[in-house]
């Protein structure tokens, strides 16, 4: 019995024992000077892991008496974050090399973060919940502040501590409210409770503060306001990581908690969901349009993005989770893109975040300024650029569903977002003679630009098919 | 050959990838060679569309050499043309060899500008050729990003502000009828433009945060669609990014923008507006007819004051557009074929009048209209060729232009007498403006210092000329080429039309 189980947790496994083994082979040999070899194999143990997972069998198993899930959405969730995270490794590599940042620690936290969040996307239970999370969150606080002689990065580290000790205190109340009232921690139980479409005033309070916890970790409005300052205090390579994997896994982790525990009460939920959608999206929208530091830039078109993804949520259907796996997939391949090339602007040796040292980076490099516009263009959403079909799925969900009216709300939003993409482009090609940027690259940061831009480009032809993965891991959350 | 349609519709998406892929450098020789791709190109899909038009059989009303493949989530990837989007191919690859010729002179990063050409005519060919709402809705809004790079980057002095006030003004407008058209997706079940035709959306009033909506979702659906067609035509009052995207805009971005963009709004009413939403064109028809009218008077005393060659032409373009709402709008066959006349007519004449303004300014960089004066006694082949398109826009008899404004003021006559009398005053003012115009530029003594060495159009520019000519002389004085090519569609499309609308307005009526 207890090896059926183990079997099912055999990824997190393996990556748990290999960031342990890693941190103790690093210490024993040489230290910094092995860190590029544990950030490759890193890397490549993650890459594996989505392959292993990948090829796995079909269908949904249950271990440790339904603490844990592996189904066809945990399994999706998984390899996109895997991948992510690798590719984050590898695009971060060069630029924290250059800053002098690259220790051997780095990586293995990321790979511990990273078994945080397999746990999230499999949680069945509210503690395998709090403790995957903060797996995942512990190792992030850790490295959003590896900058120890900035101010700035260790002020991110301690304000993304601070608040993310708030958010877990939230959600704790609430996952001890619905243990109260639900009188299990397991989520089919939870589910249980709250059958004939109505759940009881303290399980509504439940749901509503870890609801509230989670929408700390995706970056939602109103509980958004770490994001800008984390993102601009941490080093380029792990803000790059910021805006990917851990996204994902949060909002992975907030649609299994809406349908897998409380899929009874979506009347009861829907609301909350699509509030901090549309104020998501049009904070994300306006806030970004003063800003002139990218990294900024990039938190509110991040919170702007989560907004989108949760009005797919907000829908409450089947499709409404497609729309949001589409989405996530999309804004992750989009951010690594844009990411690479952000976490290889300096001048003179010093990273710069000021948009308006792009002028006239068309003329330098046209074809890495192509990427970016094809990436701009994308996360603006205008077709043919795949950002487009994210919006269009999550649209025709939410519309489905009945929220015409969110629907607007949301495209009316994405038009004044669609300023300040333009506005980077506008700098690249339009611009007045600046004092220019330099954008040396390692060749994995180069590749990963040009496939990021050339997935967005190409994949208007059938999105490289992850509409019908998307859709059976849909299909296994919600039924 | 089968996939005819995407043949022409990405052969200019090919050229560009080639140019992108393989030419590399920015020498002269380099610059030839794209500029030669870009033409061979562009008329090689000229010469495609040729066979489209011949196998064109103008007694089938429905849509012929349809192409289709399925594409995501239940879309179509389907390709067609009937009488009506047929003419609007046929303008647009005529137009582009055109286009890519007047741009000969261009010097700086001329392999991206013919890019951002060839992508946006295959984008242009798209919206004329899409069967289905979201392949329609893709290429309605990508073409707005080579717009907006050619704007921006070989544009004017404010060519930043004109930039992005054309991408996001069109941008919000067609947001709207995204929504709309997942609306209908959600509704219908399908996205399949056909079928969509034949699909009756409801029509019952429903009121709507205390307002009761006549006509009911198919109101509210039309209102989303007129939002994008009425900015991208554009009509007043939503016609203010024009004037500084046409100012700001290099020479053959502006002819491109006001011979084939503008009309994608006009044909957008007849392929979506008329025929799915039927009732709801019923209920805002006289709404859209006034606003087009004020739009003729207005814009023609705007026109007036300019003292900006291409602000005027730009201004006099939003006058002759709403000619063609207002003849659409009249919902009968003389309104409508005139409409669509119209916009073709309207394709050449502006088309030919931004490229005059362009010969002067590639002269002596200026549009200024007091810059100018006695043009006549230096440039005569010039004059000549100015009067002819300022007459034909003026509307005179034996110029396409004519046609299109008779047609489209019978038309407007048989809907509203009083509509017919306002619009028909936009003719006097129209010749006021463009002949004023004339007057001041080409006719006078050349006093002006800078003027005196200016020099007459080479024979590269009087071969741009040339099939210009051609084209507004031919429908001219032949008008029934066009008309027999759009008559049975348009008479199809009436007809539907009025059979929907009767049923529709005894429910407005028991309501």
């Amino acid at each position: 019995m207890i090896s059926a189980d183990i079997q099912l947790v055999l990824p997190e496994l393996f990556l748990a024992l290999f960031a342990m083994i890693a941190l103790l082979g690093a210490v024993y040999t040489g230290k910094d000077s092995v860190a590029p070899l544990v950030t490759w194999l890193t890397a490549g143990v993650m890459a594996g892991l989505a392959i292993m997972i990948g090829v796995g069998g079909p269908g949904a198993h249950t271990a440790f008496n339904g603490m844990f899930i592996d189904d066809a959405f945990a399994r999706f969730a998984k390899i996109a974050i895997l991948l992510a995270a690798a590719v984050v490794l590898l695009i971060g590599q060069g630029a924290l090399e250059r800053r002098g940042l690259l220790r051997f620690e780095y990586p293995i936290l990321i790979a511990l973060s990273t078994v945080g969040m397999m746990m999230m996307v499999s949680a069945g239970d509210l503690m395998t919940l709090y403790m995957g999370l903060e797996l995942q969150s512990l190792a992030l606080y850790v490295v959003a502040s590896m900058n120890r002689d900035s101010v700035k990065s260790t002020e991110a580290g301690l304000k993304y501590f601070v608040l993310g000790a708030l958010s877990s205190g939230l959600l704790l109340y609430g996952a001890s409210l619905t243990y109260g009232y639900a009188g299990t921690t397991l989520f089919s139980g939870i589910l249980g409770a709250a059958n004939d479409g109505h759940i009881g005033l303290g399980l509504l309070f439940g749901l509503t503060f870890v609801t509230a916890g989670l929408a700390f970790k995706v970056s939602a409005v109103p509980f958004h306001m770490w994001t800008p300052d984390v993102y601009e205090g941490a080093p380029t390579p792990v803000t790059a990581f910021f805006a990917t994997a851990p996204k994902l896994a949060a909002m992975a982790l907030l649609a299994r908690v809406l349908h897998d525990a409380f899929g009874n009460a979506v009347g009861d939920w829907q609301q909350i969901v699509a509030l901090m959608a549309v104020l998501s999206m049009f904070l994300g929208a306006i806030a970004a349009i003063g800003q002139r530091n990218i990294k900024r830039l990039m938190a509110y078109s991040s919170i702007a993005h989560m907004g989108f993804a949760l009005l797919g949520l907000a829908a409450g259907t089947v499709l409404g989770v497609q729309a949001m796996l589409v989405y996530m997939a999309i804004y992750l391949t989009m951010n690594i893109g844009a990411f690479a090339f952000i976490l290889s602007m300096e001048r003179d040796g010093k990273p710069i975040t000021d948009i308006g040292a792009l002028n006239q980076y068309a003329k330098v490099e046209p074809l890495k300024a192509a990427a970016m516009l094809v990436l701009m263009f994308s996360l603006a959403g205008v077709p043919p650029m795949v950002g487009f079909f994210g919006k269009f799925y999550v649209l025709n969900a939410a519309i489905q569903a009945g929220m015409t009216w969110v629907a607007v709300a949301g495209v009316i939003a994405s038009v004044i977002g669609a300023f300040y993409y333009l506005r980077i482009v506008y700098f690249m090609y339009f611009g007045e003679e600046g004092e220019g940027v330099e954008t040396p690259m390692s060749p994995a940061a180069w590749g990963f630009l040009m496939v990021s831009a050339g997935a967005m480009l190409f994949g208007v032809v059938n999105l490289f098919g992850i509409e019908g993965v998307a859709a059976a891991a849909a299909q296994a959350l919600v039924n | 050959m089968d996939n005819l349609l995407s043949i022409i519709t990405f052969l200019p998406l090919l050229a560009a990838a080639i140019l992108a892929l393989f030419l590399r450098g920015d020498d002269p020789a380099a610059q030839r060679n794209a500029k030669w791709l870009a033409l061979a190109a562009t008329s090689a899909t000229f010469l495609f569309s040729l066979i489209v038009l011949a196998q064109f059989d103008p007694a089938d009303t429905g849509f012929q050499m349809v192409e289709e493949a399925n594409w995501l989530m239940g879309l179509k990837y389907k390709l067609g043309v009937d009488g009506i989007s047929v003419l609007f191919v046929m303008l647009t690859t005529f137009l582009m060899p055109v286009t890519i010729a007047a741009c000969w002179g261009v010097k700086t990063r001329v392999k991206e500008y013919m890019i951002a050409f060839l992508i946006l005519e295959t984008l242009m060919l798209g919206v004329f050729m899409a069967l289905d709402l979201v392949l329609f809705y893709l290429f309605f809004e990508a073409g707005l990003i080579p717009m907006f790079l050619i704007i921006g980057i070989w544009g004017g002095k404010d060519r930043i502000y004109a930039a992005f006030k054309f991408f996001l003004y069109t941008f919000l407008g067609s947001v709207l009828m995204l929504v709309a058209m997942i609306f209908m997706f959600t509704q219908a079940g399908t996205t399949d433009i056909p079928t969509l035709m034949n699909h009756q959306f409801g029509s019952d009033t429903f009121s709507l945060l205390g307002i009761q909506v006549v006509g009911g979702a198919q109101t509210l659906l039309f209102l989303a669609f007129f939002a994008s067609f009425a900015v991208k035509m554009p009509m007043w009052p939503v016609h203010t990014w024009l004037p500084d995207a046409h100012v700001q805009a290099p020479t053959a971005g502006s002819v491109v923008l006001a011979a084939i963009l503008l009309k994608m709004g006009g044909y957008g009413f007849l392929r979506f507006s008329l025929p799915m939403f039927p009732i709801g064109a019923d209920v805002m028809a006289s709404f859209v007819l006034w606003i087009s009218v004020i739009a003729i008077v207005y814009t023609s005393l705007v026109a007036l004051v300019q003292e900006d060659m291409k602000k005027l032409i730009a201004y006099s373009s939003v006058a002759h557009m709403g000619y063609v709402t207002a003849g659409i709008f009249s919902l009968n066959q003389q309104g409508v074929d005139g409409a669509i006349f119209q916009m073709l007519s309207h394709g050449f004449i502006s088309g030919a009048l931004f490229l005059c303004v362009g010969v002067i300014y590639d002269r002596m960089h200026t549009r200024e209209i007091s810059a100018y004066g006695g043009l006549v006694n230096r440039m005569p082949a010039y004059a000549l060729i100015f009067m002819f398109f300022t007459m034909a826009n003026v509307g005179l008899p034996g110029t396409s232009g004519f046609v299109g404004e008779f047609l489209t003021l019978v038309g407007m006559f048989q809907a509203n007498t009083w509509i017919a009398l306002v619009a028909s005053t936009g003719v006097i003012l129209s010749a006021g403006y463009a002949l004023w115009l004339y007057r001041r530029v080409v006719f006078g003594d050349l006093i002006k210092e800078s003027l005196k060495s200016i020099t007459d159009m080479t024979a590269r520019e009087k071969a741009i000329f040339a099939p210009l000519v051609f084209m507004t002389l031919l429908l001219g004085v032949y008008p029934s080429l066009v008309t027999d090519l759009i008559g049975p569609s348009v008479e199809a499309l009436l007809h539907n039309y009025h059979a929907a609308v009767p049923a529709g307005e005894l429910a407005v009526a028991t309501h």
